[in-house]
């Protein structure tokens, strides 16, 4: 505990640098995943292979997708930039595969009324899909948002900060207590997210009966 | 020679890989009047009503309705306008559970991007048309309602923009005795008001008989029977024979 007091301004500038980087990846990921996502239930043709392809992104271990991006030019040249992307890269699955399911599985009937008041493809996405696939996309999002949180802290094994880095210190110097520090917040932070985001989403359930 | 409303000229559908679900079906249904089509489930009574606003594209033949081509319509305004003119009601699911009554109500005005006053307005005049009291469920969820209640403002929707032609699927199909011949009455009361040109989808002979000027029976894709509401009960047509026995069966029991 007497740590926890003593090196409070760390543990908040690694919390920041740790939300930071969580942030960025997760607005990067819905920038991409949502418009990727409706684009698929559009061209369903495409939706099994690009899916696929996230879901090997997911499947990689987080220490080795680091690796391997660190000879990569641009990438490699700042540790953050690139923890920014991997993260991304985990993110990516659950949006775009939540939204692609959410939009699928809104009830056909009501698409076909949708099309039968002469809703355009937009006006329908806008009006109807949306809204009704709102909180199954926001599912995905709270999903990608916890898994962010956790694989951040693998990030400063490539020198780009955050929480994991009191873990990756504490373990090296078998200081139990350093290990804490780290882990404690990062537990907070992805308990925090994915309560507050668990509620937003249950606010955007359609009741139906 | 009564003008024609909806017409099906040699009119087929067979989806990819299955078996045909509609054969070289050729009908005019004339403007104003009320066409029942019965048929057992899978008989493509459905199909056959969506072939008129487009949400099926026969495989072959044409759909015309009021004088225009109404299928292959690639152009999508053309398709849109199309649309435009043709109430679509179906059984329970159609409203938008996301949307008050009044929004689901003049969705088709708010789409044509009409001012908020003329929205309201609009809404007030349907919903009390089909015998809802406005203020009471304007500002309601579908789920707020019961089934006749619901089967009301999606009649209503389909009313806002005063369309010549109107497709309903099974319309009261899942309403409770009492509250399907209120509504039937009150589709009979709009249909005085004003006449438009019908395509009622119903498993019920009773009902085809008290709403409709003309009985079409389909089986497994072809017209088997069609007639004239008055000539169903002397029709020596076996399969309206069978509809018929089967409501004579049905009263017997009683």
């Amino acid at each position: 505990m007497n740590f926890f007091t003593q090196h409070a301004w760390e543990i908040g500038r690694l919390t920041f640098e740790h939300l930071w980087l969580t942030v960025s990846a997760m607005l990067f990921a819905v920038a991409i995943g949502l418009p990727l996502g409706i684009l698929l239930t559009r061209k369903r043709r495409w939706a099994k292979p690009v899916i696929g392809i996230a879901n090997v992104i997911q499947t990689m271990p987080s220490l080795a997708l680091f690796g391997l991006l660190l000879p990569v030019p641009w990438l490699g040249e700042n540790a953050a930039r690139l923890a920014i992307v991997a993260l991304t890269g985990y993110a990516l699955l659950p949006i775009l595969r939540n939204t692609y399911t959410g939009i699928e599985s809104v009830d056909p009937e009501l698409v076909s009324v949708a099309e039968a008041l002469g809703m355009t493809s937009w006006q329908r996405l806008r009006n109807v899909e949306l809204p009704l696939a709102a909180s199954v996309i926001l599912a995905g999002v709270r999903t990608a948002t916890v898994i962010c949180v956790g694989v951040a802290t693998i990030a400063a094994a490539i020198g780009a900060g955050g929480l994991g880095e009191l873990i990756f210190r504490g373990v090296a110097s078998v200081d139990n207590g350093l290990v804490l520090a780290g882990a404690i917040p990062a537990a907070l932070l992805a308990l925090v997210a994915d309560s507050l985001l668990g509620w937003l989403e249950k606010r955007l359930v359609v009741r139906r009966a | 020679m009564p003008t024609a409303g909806v017409e099906f000229a040699k009119v087929s559908f067979t989806p990819d890989g299955g078996p045909s679900i509609l054969r070289d079906i050729s009908l005019t249904l004339a403007a104003g009047t009320t066409t029942a089509l019965l048929g057992r489930s899978g008989s493509g009574k459905t199909t056959l009503l969506r072939t008129v606003n487009g949400l099926v594209q026969p495989t072959s033949g044409e759909v015309t309705v009021h004088g225009k081509r109404a299928n292959q319509l690639h152009d999508v305004q053309q398709q849109i306008a199309l649309r435009r003119g043709i109430g679509y009601v179906i059984q329970e699911t159609g409203l938008f559970p996301h949307m008050t009554v009044e929004r689901n109500a003049v969705m088709s005005l708010e789409l044509d991007g009409r001012p908020k006053a003329d929205l309201e307005k609009r809404a007030r005049e349907v919903i009390e048309q089909v015998g809802l009291d406005f203020d009471a469920v304007r500002s309601r969820f579908p789920w707020q309602l019961s089934g006749g209640q619901r089967q009301r403002v999606g009649l209503a929707r389909a009313l806002a923009l005063d369309p010549p032609v109107m497709l309903m699927d099974e319309p009261f199909g899942a309403l409770d005795p009492l509250t399907r011949s209120e509504m039937q009455e009150m589709f009979k009361e709009l249909q005085r008001q004003k006449k438009r040109t019908v395509v009622l989808v119903t498993h019920d002979l009773g009902e085809a008989l008290y709403l409709a000027d003309r009985v079409i029976i389909l089986d497994n894709g072809e017209v088997v029977a069609d007639l004239a509401e008055s000539e169903v009960a002397s029709s020596g047509n076996l399969h309206v024979k069978d509809y018929v026995s089967a409501v004579h069966h049905l009263i017997e029991r009683l």
